[in-house]
């Protein structure tokens, strides 16, 4: 048991960032253990999709054609099949959305000890050492994987995407779905967070977040945005509350933006946020904790109350 | 009405940590540390009280993995109008510092087949170690189906199917039938928690709460050893090069109303 075992992330057609990602953790933890790095890649135009992963560092590539879409039940039969026939030593996910609705199934069905959000790995052919945050981003912790084997879902954008081209085998994996097994089927797909506004076309985003604390003070960072010609966005806790629209919404589940200057007010800079915002040109943060998880990837800030700092500023512009 | 559903919420209490904080070997120290519901256990037991408002369950009833001080935030989740409360506790869990996925499944396992629920409602992930594996990591341990990160349940439920929204990233939405029995792990959006009323505080007082010991629900000890171990807690390392602008409000407002004028804005 030697063997990595890592599953391509993709959606409507799509293979997605982090299934690159995965191929360099991957690698990295194949190098240690001494065995062969395997990708998994399940439903979905799987030749075109193992062409396109096909990079340096993957060893072996297993086609499970099923379906176009994602099914978690189609998932778990074919990666527990996958673990039967390879005996890999660890198992590497992505941890998107999907990831996180078959990984801990496949974990508990093979009896696997599961990490999830990793942001470091290491191994020393025993143990495995994952990092990962706790407490919204405000620590960060090492945890020790005692077992001969586990299970990992990997953070996307903390590995850097392999590149080159690989001469792994692509080979089509025998499967044995069940189709009685499966409960679940996509009746479809819907875009949310059209609308009046793009804010991903914005120059400039005054972004608010739950510091405002009610719906009333939103009026003071309505103020602030109209005296700069600014576009108002924010974080997921305001839309989830019903204040904003949900085309406000910056970040993972929101919209990706990528403005000349982000003003993130009251935000702690959560992974899932900043996901949506790490690309602005100029990032400025108004919070009191200076310890906010914001603060490692702004790059001017203020250490205040938001009530006293937002109209002293709109008052410059008026 | 006897055919309603049992639906049953798995709740848990979150650490809050305070701004300013220093840590003490794998764990950040007590006096920075406070308690609250998990802000997405929070939708689920809201989700979970509508359910029964309209008709389609019976009952509502939340289990905490979770020693004594859990008892004021179950409180709160009965408070809000959750039927009854179980809380799992034992002395063989009092030393693990990081109760891991597995762990967690094999007691919420326990309680799930003996209440046998229609509905496992419980968070998308817990606020502090977030791991967002133990709704769907349990569904599979009961033979259940499944969802996660669900953000609309349509409240029908007939023919024992669920017709969900799943929130995938980047705006995209997935349609999704799961049929019953199932666990949904709820997101924040789904619906609007309630805050609960004076009278809600009362009655939930009178509300059962039932404690469970290892030995209570047939789980042996080893079950609960986990495979991980917290060997580290350090802040993270920051590569920021950050310009932090001090005095008052004025005088950081001012600095920041240059740059922006340098940068080009509102002019
Ligand atoms: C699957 C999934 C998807 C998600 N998608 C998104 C997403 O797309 N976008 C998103 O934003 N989140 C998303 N989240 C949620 C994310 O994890 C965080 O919960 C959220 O980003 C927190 O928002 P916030 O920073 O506004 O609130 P908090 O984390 O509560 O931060 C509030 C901040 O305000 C500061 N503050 C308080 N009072 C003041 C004051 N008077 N003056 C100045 N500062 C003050 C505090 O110090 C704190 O840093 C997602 C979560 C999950 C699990
Ligand atoms: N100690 C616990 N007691 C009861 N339920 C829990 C506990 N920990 C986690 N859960 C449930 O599992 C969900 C996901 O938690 P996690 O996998 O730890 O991120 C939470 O939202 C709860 O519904």
């Amino acid at each position: 048991m030697t063997d990595v075992l890592a599953v391509a992330d993709h959606r409507r057609g799509e293979l997605r960032d982090v299934s690159y990602e995965l191929v360099t953790a991957g690698r990295e933890l194949a190098d240690v253990t001494g065995g062969n790095l395997h990708l998994a890649i399940i439903s979905g135009p799987v030749d075109d999709f193992a062409e396109k992963a096909n990079r340096e560092g993957v060893d072996a590539i297993h086609t499970v054609s099923h379906g176009e879409e994602f099914n978690h039940d189609v998932y778990t039969q074919a990666i527990t099949q996958l673990y039967d026939a390879i005996a890999p030593q660890y198992v590497l996910a992505p941890n998107s959305v999907n990831g996180l609705d078959y990984a801990p199934a496949v974990a508990d069905e093979l009896d696997l000890p599961i990490v999830t959000d990793a942001v470091g790995l290491e191994a020393d052919g025993q143990t495995l050492i994952a990092n990962r945050e706790m407490y919204g981003g405000k620590v960060e912790t090492t945890v020790e994987v005692d077992a001969e084997s586990a299970l990992v879902t990997i953070r996307s954008a903390e590995w850097p995407t392999a590149e080159g081209t690989g001469d792994a085998e692509i080979e089509a994996f025998d499967v044995e779905i069940d189709e009685d097994a499966i409960g679940s089927s996509v009746t479809g797909f819907e875009e949310v967070g059209g609308g009046d506004v793009d804010i991903s076309e914005a120059d400039v985003l005054v972004s608010i977040g739950r510091g405002i604390e009610e719906e009333e003070n939103l009026d003071i960072i309505r103020e602030l945005a109209d005296a700069l010609d600014a576009t108002l966005s924010s974080s997921r806790p305001i839309v989830d509350n019903g204040w904003l629209p949900k085309n406000r919404q910056v970040g993972q589940s929101g919209k990706v933006v990528t403005p000349d200057v982000y003003i993130a007010i009251g935000i702690s800079g959560a992974v899932q946020h900043v996901a949506g915002m790490k690309g602005s040109d100029t990032i400025v943060a108004i919070n009191t904790d200076p310890n906010a998880p914001i603060m490692d990837i702004a790059d001017y800030a203020i250490h205040d109350d938001l009530f006293d700092v937002v109209p002293a500023l709109t008052e410059q512009f008026q | 009405m006897s055919n309603g559903l049992c639906v049953l919420v798995p709740v848990t209490e979150v650490a809050t940590v305070e701004d300013e904080f220093e840590i003490e070997g794998t764990a950040i120290a007590d006096q920075y540390l406070g308690a609250d519901l998990n802000e997405w256990d929070d939708y689920a037991v809201e989700e979970a009280v509508q359910l029964q408002e309209a008709g389609l369950a019976d009952e509502v009833v939340t289990v905490t993995i979770g020693p004594e001080d859990c008892e004021q935030t179950i409180r709160q989740a009965l408070a809000k109008g959750a039927d009854r409360a179980i809380r799992v506790w034992d002395d063989a869990l009092e030393g693990v510092d990081l109760l891991d996925v597995g762990a967690k499944t094999e007691l919420l396992k326990a309680v799930v087949e003996a209440e046998e629920p229609d509905l496992v409602l419980s968070g998308v992930q817990s606020g502090d170690d977030s791991f967002g594996a133990t709704g769907v990591s349990l569904a599979s341990a009961v033979d259940f189906q499944w969802g996660a990160v669900v953000n609309g349940l349509e409240h029908d439920l007939e023919d024992g199917v669920a017709s969900v929204r799943r929130e995938l990233e980047g705006g995209v939405e997935e349609l999704t039938d799961i049929d019953l029995p199932a666990v949904l792990t709820i997101q924040t959006g789904i619906n609007e928690p309630r805050y609960a009323s004076l009278r809600g505080i009362r009655q939930a007082q009178r509300k059962d709460l039932d404690v469970q010991t290892l030995a209570d629900l047939g789980v042996d000890a080893s079950a609960v050893e986990g495979d991980l171990e917290l060997s580290e807690m350090y802040e993270p390392e920051t590569e920021s090069d950050v310009t932090v602008w001090e005095g008052g409000a004025d005088d950081t407002a001012g600095q920041l109303a240059e740059l922006l004028r340098e940068k080009g804005v509102a002019q």
